[in-house]
């Protein structure tokens, strides 16, 4: 019964914001990071390397705030989405 | 919304705020609850387990109409083996009469736990962020928030806003979490008919059992897993330090897939439909992660203060009575007029005297042997070693009892790397445990 992450993130219910909450500060950052966690840490696979740059799916992220400390460049600005935008939960 | 004054604003929604805005807006004082949500609840996580004992202490009349999921009669803790576990439990009727934890989900029971404060009196703005703290010199006087006019003032604000706590960052009361304070969690609730749950797991009625389970399961970092039982779904989830999380590049959800192959759990899960996915940072940074809980104009409650005893899943018992006792002090801070840091570390002064420092320091060495000791030796090669030796200890093969003995205590010896390492690691272990 396991199911992948696009499964498991159609579980949730979002009210996605036409703006990102997450912004990649410096590109180049990215470039030079040679390990590139934020593509494995994430819950929701929220990043992906593209070979020349970071892509940001914030309409998956689920707010934990991982990326926020786990990026080893603190390179992610992290905001909360707009009040009672991002994710809604059922249960919790 | 503009420019009124109040005389507490709360950030947050979640335990620590409610009980904060319930404990003021009863004693008459004018209280706003602000939450991002949709709903109070609908941002939050927890594993699921709820204390009575500190939700009676801030509603004394009316705990019991808390919409939680099963009482616990019964905990279970297992050491996971690869295909394997030695297991501990404990049942007993007593935890009936008075209850002493339920399962319970947050969407439902924070809602509810809001609607307490609101009834008393505290004035809901939800869906709305505070975005940052408005300051005067060094006292906070008020919020922003991201609403069009949307400045509030107050004499003091209690910042509840979560573990990842974006007011208390701006603070400066505690620096960013290091990814060796936090760990991440995540979860899935899972639909089973009631009968099922029932019978998988000896229950009649609404009693329920709770399962943390450590070892094998963690993939070589350290971090808990848990399954609850809920009324008619369970909550499977498991935690891991976030510092090892980035080390290991295993990918959250595929920890918690391969939770749901091991033997033990997944005969408990079968048949199970997945309801809700989801994930959060637990602050396990312990009491030296504490920073001060008030100053002129402020107290800052539950997560966002890294109040969790994460070696007892405690946390949202935690929250709520801090907020309680930061509630306590405003108010009198509102009968003496004044609202500064002397009046306000009658907060700190309460939970200081309170079960919340007492177990903190009690465990506060635990988060140093986490980040020392290598977490394959805790969270693998032990368990795995407790586990072959209990397989060879129950195996009859003609082999005496007296070399089962001798080899089990090999094992473990091995697994050390020799009977000094593994007496030193019992050692700091039993330290770590006892401030």
């Amino acid at each position: 019964m396991s199911n992948s992450i696009a499964e498991k993130l159609f579980t949730i219910r979002y009210k996605v914001d036409d703006q990102s909450h997450l912004i990649i500060k410096d590109q180049q950052v990215c470039l030079t990071c040679e390990t590139k966690e934020c593509t494995h840490f994430c819950p929701a696979d929220v990043y992906d390397w593209t070979g020349e740059m970071t892509t940001v799916a914030f309409e998956n992220c689920i707010e934990c705030g991982t990326c926020r400390i786990g990026c080893p460049y603190y390179n992610i600005h992290w905001v909360y989405p707009k009040g009672g935008y991002g994710i809604t939960y059922k249960y919790g | 919304m503009a420019n009124e004054k109040f005389d507490a604003i709360v950030v947050g929604a979640g335990p620590a705020g409610s009980a904060a805005a319930y404990t003021m807006a009863k004693a008459g004082l004018s209280v706003v609850l602000l939450e991002r949500g949709e709903f109070p609840g609908a941002k939050n996580l927890f594993g699921g387990v709820l204390y009575r004992k500190q939700l009676e202490d801030v509603l004394p009349d009316q705990w019991h109409k808390a919409p939680v999921e099963r009482h616990i009669v019964e905990q279970r803790i297992w050491l996971m083996g690869k295909d394997s576990a030695v297991t501990f439990s404990h049942r007993n009727e007593a935890y009936k009469e008075p209850y002493n934890c339920w399962t319970a989900l947050r969407v439902k029971f924070d809602q509810w736990f809001a609607s307490q404060a609101e009834a008393a009196g505290a004035v809901p703005i939800y869906e709305t962020v505070a975005t940052e703290l408005i300051t005067e010199g060094d006292r906070v006087v008020g919020v922003r928030t991201d609403r069009e006019d949307g400045d509030l003032y107050a004499d003091v604000v209690v910042i509840a806003d979560g573990v990842n706590s974006l007011l208390g960052k701006q603070l400066g009361i505690h620096k960013e979490w290091q990814p060796d304070e936090v760990s991440l969690a995540v979860k899935e609730i899972i639909a089973l008919p009631k009968e099922k749950i029932q019978d998988r797991f000896n229950l009649e009625g609404d009693e329920g059992v709770t399962i943390e389970f450590m070892g094998e399961t963690s993939l070589g970092m350290a971090g808990m897993g848990f399954l609850y039982t809920n009324k008619d779904t369970l909550s499977l989830g498991i935690g891991v330090m976030v510092n090892h999380l980035k080390k290991k590049k295993i990918k959250p959800y595929e920890l918690l897939d391969h939770v749901k192959k091991h033997p033990m759990i997944r005969r408990l899960i079968e048949g199970g439909e997945t309801k809700e996915y989801a994930g959060h940072l637990i602050p396990e940074g312990g009491w030296n992660s504490v920073p001060p809980l008030s100053g002129n104009g402020w107290c800052i409650t539950g997560d966002a203060a890294q109040l969790v005893n994460f070696v007892h899943r405690e946390g949202s018992n935690l929250a709520m009575t801090s907020g309680r006792m930061a509630g306590e002090a405003v108010i009198e801070a509102k009968k003496r007029g004044d609202f500064s840091r002397e009046t306000l570390r009658l907060y700190d002064q309460k939970v200081a005297e309170s079960f919340i420092r007492k177990d903190l320091v009690k465990y506060k060495g635990m988060h140093q042997i986490l980040k020392e000791e290598d977490p394959e030796l805790l969270f693998t090669r032990l368990p795995q070693a407790v586990n072959r030796a209990a397989y060879e200890m129950f195996l009859v093969d003609g082999v005496p009892k007296g070399e089962k003995q001798k080899k089990a205590i090999q094992y473990l010896k091995q697994a050390a790397g020799g009977t000094w390492n593994l007496l030193k690691v019992g050692m700091k272990g039993w330290r770590a445990m006892n401030g």
